[in-house]
């Protein structure tokens, strides 16, 4: 039998935004990589919110710019409203969100991936995996499509999203398909599985698309963005992207969308028990936020525009999947919305993916080399997540075929550490979402900071041009340096000082003080402080905002950093793969049963894995030293 | 079950003092056999019952090393969860030695410090927060000591520490919650008043808590004590007599920065540690004077000073001036050589005022007086008792310090909210106060902490 036959560096199985970034990746890597999607048309798509960024998410797309990834340029070029949310709170939480355009996002993200060298954009649906036996070790050495054809690869990352054994829920209407009316991917999973991949079934929705024309905007609260856009990628002149904004519209629910809700309960599949997958707790549908917080009369409505070039507003805080009658009514009962007219319905999502313990930090699984998983598929939920993972699979899989030392990112080092560690550790039983209190290390793993962090990774791998390594190098020195000179610029007490203070509601001096810590005070800041520093050279912004956070919070960056010495130490504390956890009889057989199953790397990650209990990691830590280790 | 370890080890596991009797410890597989190869007796170890002391004899060889009783415990019934056998000598610290080289030569490998409990930690026998108070029984020396360890161990610590450590984690949940869900969750002024309360109260329990630190090293280490006195007036005979009416336990305190001598000696329910006791116990006649220059530094550290006189001749200038350096609220004035006098209240009376009050008339010859110091040393440093049923007292450094470190960390967040700074920094802080109280409580984990409990233990426990 004749068939096509090819041969890659590197497969990636789904293009949405974990495989794009996968695919790029390995690309700038040197390697040759190709990408497969069911359709053409749903590169980089948006199936859910309009919108990149937020709290916490914004870290994320952030840190893939840091590291060479395309999500924060790709909004940049293609955003229609932006802004830095929570900046009434300190620089850690700042974080920044933009509105899409959903149709020119995606072009932008399929016109990139089809101007790079060394990737293959391929319309075909996978059905299997091809490994071998190679001493006892299993290893990839492909895939097959649908259509027969065979491809020859040393790594496969595997980025299906939702789209594995799909199936979307309205009431008691079942559609197979992906989201959006995709076709769903219903061959693979059978073949992951006959590999001994363990996949479990997970749920999420989205709310109904609603024609702005039968909206009422007067009934609304209308929101902006930010006079001043901060771009997302760190390579984006902020003066090139100021641009005329559309805004957002607030409204809320009220007791009698509520009502009805309560009344029709028992036609949402998911409380009538069709749906068998868990739903994400930090992104409720709106029948699980009636039902959770009984006692809130109202909750929060966004109403965000799809695109310039569509009726389409998305309804956020709504997600749902009621019968389409209920639907209407109860987006009804919404002020504005009283004769809204849908254009798409509401409805959840279900879709297998991974028990992600299989994984190792890596994002490798551990009982098949060269198979690499990330996005959506490893159980999390969220474009910039997805993004995140796809980057870090991308490079590790081109590091490991070039034989280098693979990139981990630890919890102290990124959002993006944090994501993936808590992704292969923690027993996950719903879509994970980052969020900001996951990150035990906020303080020092800021939006602003991103490119500090971890552009030096970036560069190490090949994905961070020399120029831009060089510009960090420079900006870093420049920190350093006005760092150090504000540290010894000394004011003293007198009247003129004392007068200019005054007019910044600021408490006079009794005594001389350095500018470094008259600036760490809450009303002031280093660029106020200008007026009493005759020699302060000038410095591009991103400099100035660096030695205002640096210096302004320094006692408790410091706190913080010592924090992160303390993690430091059980992360270096490594656990030797071949230990035999039943030898240990102080160990709890729970702590025994979960080690075994997550087999972590180090003291420090065992210690995060739930069931394994501080004592557990003390008999732990007396043991490797020296006994039986 | 499954052995841990293929070694047995052994060591002496009584302290290492002229006491009258001395056990040797033996842990480990091999343990009954190596016993066995040295012990004689009726019954041969291998079918010894478990529990039971058996009578025999020691051997090198053909020559009776000692009598002994020796114990089996089988595993898992005993400390380590392993075979254990304890060879019980009279002899003195020559012979003890002599047996636990025997049991090195066939076949065991000394201890190291604290393997025993290290063992009965890893073989599940106890968690580390008794073993932790196992080391501060074992270093105990007054029954009070005891009883706090066994309190700790028991915990009314942990209580009190657990309540405040889960008052701090809903509070950071709560910022956490706001932070991620600003929707739900308000970080208003209105919590800042709500946090701001709750840290008083932390603030005030961390400091109480602290407060009977210095009490409870009273407890655990005793009183610092210095004699004081020019020569010839009985300081040494007022030792001696003290540590013959109770049993005299010598130590060596180490981290010290000199390596001092500690005489610790049990009076009723205290323990007096009398520093720098070389020169006193010297025979009078070679006694210049106390050596005031050299001892100052030890009566200004000192807790309580002795001062000893002679009540047969009144209060001299050399008295005087080693009383200028003394702080009279913690001495005792002890007017000894009250046998020789016929009206020992006269000689009291001439005594200058500020003294009379904590003045004792004594004679170290015929004990007078002893009931008297007792009780005036009770009066003066264990009046904390009342409430010795819920009390508690801070004995261990570590808990101390861990104590110290969360008082600072709230003291932070307190002044952050003063300063006006938002929410979200306080986490940092009341994420350090937490992890401190969980370190105390030994369910956080830190990398040397382990090392840090075994190491402290003494050889052979």
């Amino acid at each position: 039998m004749n068939y096509v036959e090819e041969n890659y560096d590197v497969a990636v199985v789904g293009a949405g935004h974990a495989g794009c970034e996968a695919a790029l990746a390995v690309a700038r890597m040197g390697l040759s990589v190709i990408i497969f999607t069911v359709s053409m048309d749903s590169v980089a798509l948006m199936p859910c919110n309009p919108s990149i960024g937020g709290s916490s998410k914004g870290h994320l797309v952030r840190e893939v710019d840091a590291l060479g990834g395309q999500m924060g340029k790709a909004i940049d070029k293609t955003f229609i409203q932006s802004k830095m949310l929570n900046k009434s709170k300190g620089p850690a939480v700042h974080s920044l969100r933009a509105q899409a355009d959903k149709q020119m996002y995606s072009l932008e993200m399929r016109r990139v991936l089809q101007s790079t060298d060394n990737l293959t954009l391929r319309q075909a649906e996978v059905a299997g995996i091809l490994t071998e036996e190679v001493e006892g070790q299993k290893v990839i050495t492909g895939l097959k499509t649908v259509s027969g054809a065979v491809y020859h690869t040393k790594a496969v990352i595997l980025c299906t999203g939702t789209y594995l054994n799909a199936r979307c829920l309205y009431g008691d209407v079942i559609e197979h398909t992906g989201p959006n009316g995709l076709k769903a991917a219903n061959h693979l999973s059978a073949s992951l599985e006959a590999n001994g991949i363990k996949l479990q079934r997970f749920k999420t929705g989205t709310p109904a698309r609603i024609d702005r024309r039968s909206m009422d905007f007067s009934k609304m609260t209308k929101q902006y963005g930010d006079e001043r856009i901060v771009p997302f990628s760190f390579s984006t002149d902020p003066d090139s992207i100021q641009k005329e904004q559309v805004p957002v519209y607030l409204t809320y629910t009220n007791e009698e969308t509520h009502r009805i809700i309560r009344d029709h309960l028992d036609e949402s599949p998911i409380y009538a028990g069709i749906i068998e997958g868990t739903g994400p707790r930090y992104c409720p549908s709106i029948e699980d936020k009636v039902v959770k917080f009984a006692d809130k009369d109202r909750h929060q409505l966004f109403i965000e525009p799809e695109g310039l070039y569509t009726n389409e507003m998305y309804i956020a805080g709504m997600s749902s999947s009621m019968p389409e009658s209920v639907q209407y009514e109860m987006y009804r009962t919404v002020p504005g919305l009283e004769n809204a007219k849908i254009v798409r319905n509401a409805y959840a999502i279900e879709y297998d993916c991974l028990e992600p313990e299989q994984l190792h930090l890596t994002l490798e699984f551990k009982t098949i080399k060269g198979l690499f998983a990330g996005g959506q598929f490893n159980g999390s939920s969220g474009y910039e997540e997805a993004a995140a993972q796809g980057l870090m699979s991308g490079i590790n899989a081109a590091l490991s075929i070039k034989g280098e030392e693979p990139l981990i990112i630890d919890r102290s080092q990124g959002y993006i550490g944090v994501l993936i560690d808590d992704l292969v550790t923690k027993e996950n039983t719903e879509p994970y979402r980052m969020m900001t209190s996951r990150a035990e290390y906020r303080l020092l793993l800021r939006q602003d900071n991103a490119d500090i962090r971890l552009t030096p990774f970036g560069y190490r791998v090949g994905l961070i041009h020399e120029d831009t390594y060089q510009a960090l190098l420079e900006k870093n020195r420049l920190i350093e340096t006005e760092i150090n000179r504000i540290n010894r610029v000394h004011l003293g007490a007198n009247k003129k000082v004392n007068d200019i203070l005054k007019e910044f509601d600021s408490a006079p001096l009794d005594t001389g003080i350095t500018l470094a810590d008259l600036m760490k005070r809450p009303e002031l800041n280093y660029d106020m402080l200008s007026v009493f520093d005759e020699n302060r050279p000038i410095l591009p912004e991103n400099v100035r905002e660096q030695v205002n956070i640096q210096v302004k919070y320094s006692g408790y960056i410091e706190r913080q950093q010592k924090q992160v010495e303390k993690f430091k130490k059980l992360e270096k504390k490594t656990i030797p793969s071949g230990i035999n956890y039943d030898n240990i009889p102080s160990l709890r057989i729970e702590a025994r049963q979960k080690l075994s199953k997550f087999r972590p790397a180090s003291i420090g990650q065992a210690s995060r894995i739930s069931g394994v209990s501080p004592a557990d990691i003390s008999v732990l830590l007396v043991y490797l030293e020296g006994y039986g280790g | 079950m499954i052995n841990l370890f293929e070694d047995t080890i052994a060591a002496i596991s009584t302290g290492v003092t002229n006491a009258g009797i001395g056990i040797v410890r033996i842990s480990g597989d091999s343990s009954i056999a190596i016993a066995d190869k040295i012990f004689r007796s009726k019954v041969s170890l291998k079918d010894a019952r478990s529990h039971m002391v058996y009578y025999g004899h020691i051997y090198d060889n053909e020559d009776i090393v000692d009598e002994v009783l020796v114990t089996v415990f089988r595993a898992p019934r005993s400390y380590t969860r392993e075979d254990v056998v304890e060879i019980s000598s009279h002899g003195g610290s020559f012979v003890l030695n002599s047996i636990l080289k025997l049991v090195y030569k066939n076949g065991a490998r000394p201890a190291e410090p604290g393997e025993f409990t290290k063992r009965a930690f890893l073989s599940g026998r106890i968690d580390l927060s008794q073993a932790e108070a196992v080391m501060e029984i074992i270093s105990s020396d007054s029954r009070r000591s005891l009883d706090n360890s066994q309190k700790q161990l028991n915990g009314i610590l942990s209580d009190t520490i657990a309540s405040i450590r889960e008052e701090i984690l809903s509070e950071t949940a709560f910022i956490e919650a706001a932070l991620d869900d600003p929707e739900h969750y308000d970080l208003d002024d209105a919590y800042n008043e709500r946090i701001s309360s709750k840290l008083q109260g932390w603030l005030k329990k961390l400091n109480d808590l602290i407060g009977t630190a210095e009490n409870g090293r009273i407890i655990r280490d005793g009183i610092k004590t210095v004699i004081a006195g020019r020569p010839n007036v009985g300081k040494s005979s007022l030792l001696n007599l003290l540590a013959k009416e109770e049993r005299a336990i010598v130590t060596d305190v180490a981290g010290t920065t000199r390596d001092i001598i500690t005489e610790k000696i049990r009076l009723s329910d205290m323990v007096l540690a009398i520093s720098d006791t070389a020169g006193i116990r010297e025979s009078e006649d070679k006694v210049e004077a106390i050596g005031v220059e050299r001892s100052l530094d030890e009566i200004r550290n000192a807790q309580l000073v002795l001062f000893v006189m002679d009540i047969t001749s009144p209060l001299t200038d050399e008295d005087k001036s080693i009383l200028s350096d003394v702080d009279i609220s913690k001495t005792i004035f002890i007017l000894n050589k009250s046998d020789k006098v016929a009206d020992s209240e006269a000689a009291e009376d001439s005594l200058p005022t500020e003294y009379k009050n904590n003045a004792i008339i004594f004679s170290a010859k015929t004990g007078f007086g002893v009931d008297k110091l007792v009780e005036k040393i009770h009066d003066m440093y264990y009046s904390f008792d009342v409430d010795n049923d819920v009390d508690i007292f801070i004995t261990n450094d570590r808990h101390v310090h861990l104590l110290k470190a969360s008082y600072q960390s709230l003291s932070n967040v307190d002044k952050s909210i003063k300063q006006g700074i938002t929410a979200d920094f306080f986490t940092i802080d009341l994420m350090d106060a937490y992890t401190s109280l969980g370190l105390i409580l030994g369910i956080e984990v830190e990398d040397d902490l382990v090392d840090k409990i075994f190491s402290e233990f003494c050889m052979g426990k």
